[in-house]
């Protein structure tokens, strides 16, 4: 429990509690404004998100498919800053989520890691997944998570060895990233190939909580994912919604429906 | 046919132990997505295998005696050092390999190794297009599929090489995202690396990258400096001054600059792409105004706003425009042992004019920095003064921005 409300840990128990996993949905701050996306942040708590994560837009988001990498880019051209992402937070902990922050190591790096850690805090931040960080390369960033009780989310991928799945999930706390497929975000037809065997490593190695993420975009995947997994991520199929056609009511209004469907989806799963 | 020695277990081919693996000082290191670490990781024990593995070394002095033409020659330039205070300057003819740069080197030994690691697919980026022909070339040679990404900028004003590419069979993806330069480039064969990392490997053509590829890079690329020095020492009788190379992400400088960090007298001088002028914005001298960053999976020099965010690079030569630069010439820089300036758009041009008319020799755009480093350094050091001078690549490329820069092209006569 951080100290401003629930920590990521305390929300997957609670879930479990409840007889289901979590729903973590991702937004970038700033697409299609920095408003736009505080509003739609806020949708996704009231239609069931139980974690959001807030994206930090980079210059250079390599594993980031193209619906993401252009949400990214439109971002930036309209001027958003990191400092955004701190009121994106404490939004998404005032409407009753528990916020993380999703960031390219480079903007961690370069506001300095111990002050990115103290701001993150301070806005109500559970923690932060870093998907171009690995633990050999966080020592800084253990060090500041845990002076500021902040949770640490790495990644691991189908190709993770048991040695890098011991490794990384021994350096998480929260739950551990686990990437549903090769490749960089974007929605996908299936996602159980890969996904169900690499929680099944994972669990060999680790008790931290697994959640699932790339390619997740309906309520039947979520559903079939919630059979084995502890949370559901959901992410370019939501920042897709968003970017539709129209004005930014009725796109709000589409991202409601989907994030029902998808959080009536990780009810539906069945261990 | 000139004698190429196989390198043996005392060669730099051999990767030295660093203090802490994959770091050059405090740069360097490994930040990426972890569903690439066991493919660094196979990548770094098979070309430590490779390093003591005859079958691996005289394989490729083999290719490099027959196929590369190394070792490379050496021009002294009377005509051109003339205007460059007097010094005596001698190039190093890595435009006359195969492929017409450098970038052979270093791309011969990884398709190799790609086979040794039983992968049958390469994918690579490339700015002005030589590491993108380079890659396609070895594919060709060795049977492998072979994908290069090209930022969209520069398929345009680099046309000839996207044919050379497809023409070897290579797919030249163009690349629109971002800047659409050689950054986005590399972002987009990331991303492909990291979809398809289990059948390619992605052959990164400069000194940067997630460890081992700035040491492996810089290890292959040796032979430059190996075969220049002894060839100094032969022609002349002793070390040159300094050693001069233009700096994009630093492979030709690396390879140049390597047999020399021992020897303390002679300066090593990279010479970075100073585009329109610092105060213009618009350059990619990263250690004229750039602070540490992490960019494409390592620390170094990167020029970034005051979120952390690339900005983007210009220079009228694609090669050089990058906005960071291989981690180990930031280290080099910080402990003083190597130094690095800029020439602007306009030295280059006039650089690169000066060689082609005193010496006959069409220099690359980007090897046209080293040249006028050249020209200043040797005014500042006189007539006393040996410079060598890495020419790392040719210019046929770039015929066409040359053409349109000294207004040669007849627009009627089209």
């Amino acid at each position: 429990m951080s100290a401003t409300g629930a920590g990521v840990e305390d929300v997957l128990l609670r879930c479990r509690a409840e007889g289901r996993v979590a729903l973590i949905g991702y937004l970038p701050v700033g697409y299609p404004s920095v408003e736009g996306s505080v509003a739609a942040m806020r949708v996704l708590v009231e239609a069931g998100c139980d974690i959001v994560e807030v994206g930090l837009a980079y210059s250079d988001p390599v594993i980031d498919g193209p619906v993401n990498q252009d949400a990214m880019a439109a971002a930036l051209e309209a001027g958003v800053r990191v400092d955004d992402a701190f009121d994106a937070v404490a939004a998404v902990r005032e409407a009753g989520a528990t916020p993380v922050v999703m960031s390219y190591w480079n903007l961690v790096l370069h506001r300095g890691v111990e002050r990115f850690a103290a701001d993150l805090a301070a806005a109500g931040g559970a923690g932060l997944i870093t998907p171009d960080l690995v633990p050999d390369e966080a020592d800084d960033w253990v060090a500041a998570s845990d002076r500021h009780g902040l949770d640490r989310i790495f990644l691991v991928a189908p190709s993770s060895t048991p040695e890098r799945l011991a490794r990384v999930t021994a350096a998480c706390r929260g739950f551990v990233y686990a990437a549903s497929t090769m490749g960089v975000t974007g929605a996908r037809s299936s996602v159980d190939g890969d996904a169900r065997g690499l929680v099944e490593r994972v669990r060999a190695v680790s008790d931290i909580p697994v959640c699932i993420g790339l390619g997740v975009s309906t309520r039947e995947q979520a559903a079939e994912i919630a059979g084995y997994a502890d949370g559901v991520i959901v992410g370019s199929a939501l920042v897709r919604t968003l970017g539709g056609d129209g004005e930014l009511d009725e796109r709000l209004e589409s991202l409601r429906t989907l994030t029902t469907a998808l959080a009536q989806g990780v009810r539906e799963g069945h261990r | 046919m000139s004698e190429v020695p196989a390198p043996d277990e005392d060669t730099d081919l051999v990767p030295q132990e660093l203090p802490r693996p994959g770091r050059f000082g405090d740069f360097g290191g490994r930040y990426v997505p972890e569903a690439l670490v066991p493919a660094l990781e196979q990548l770094d024990e098979a070309r430590q295998k490779a390093a003591v593995d005859p079958e691996f070394t005289d394989e490729l002095a083999r290719l490099h005696a027959t196929y590369t033409g190394r070792p490379s020659i050496l021009t002294e330039v009377p005509r051109f050092a003339a205007h460059c205070g007097g010094a005596r300057v001698v190039l190093k003819r890595e435009d006359l390999n195969h492929t017409g740069s450098h970038k052979i080197n270093n791309v011969l030994a990884q398709a190799l190794i790609t086979k040794r690691m039983g992968k049958t697919r390469v994918i690579a980026e490339t700015g002005a297009g030589q590491h993108g022909v380079a890659t396609a070339t070895a594919a060709a040679l060795m049977g492998l599929d072979c994908t290069v990404y090209m930022g969209k900028v520069d398929t345009e004003r680099q046309a000839l090489n996207v044919a050379r590419m497809k023409i070897l069979g290579a797919e030249v993806v163009a690349v629109e995202h971002g800047s659409a330069t050689l950054k986005d480039a590399i972002n987009e064969a990331l991303r492909d690396w990291v979809t398809n990392v289990g059948t390619t490997h992605y052959v990164i053509g400069t000194v940067t990258g997630p460890h081992p590829f700035p040491e492996m890079v810089r290890d292959f690329h040796a032979v430059i400096g190996e075969e220049a020095r002894a060839q100094v020492l032969e022609l002349t009788g002793r070390l040159p001054d300094a050693v001069v190379a233009c700096v994009g992400g630093g492979s030709n400088a690396m390879g140049i600059f390597h047999r020399f960090v021992e020897d303390e007298g002679v300066r090593l001088v990279g010479v970075e792409a100073g585009g329109e002028g610092i105060e213009s914005g618009r350059h990619a001298a990263r250690f004229a105004s750039a602070s540490p960053g992490v960019l494409h999976g390592a620390m170094s020099y990167l020029m970034q706003d005051t979120d952390g965010q690339t900005v983007e690079s210009h220079s009228i030569s694609a090669g050089l425009d990058y906005p960071s630069v291989g981690p180990e010439h930031s280290y080099l820089r910080d402990i003083g042992r190597a130094e690095y300036r800029y020439a602007t758009d306009d030295q280059v041009m006039e650089a690169f004019s000066l060689l082609c008319r005193t010496e006959g020799i069409i220099p690359a755009l980007e090897s046209a920095h080293a040249l006028a480093g050249a020209v200043e350094l040797g005014r500042e050091l006189g007539p006393e003064a040996l410079l060598l001078v890495n020419l790392s690549g040719r210019g046929d490329k770039d015929m066409h921005t040359a053409a349109a820069y000294f207004g040669l092209v007849d627009e009627d006569a089209r």
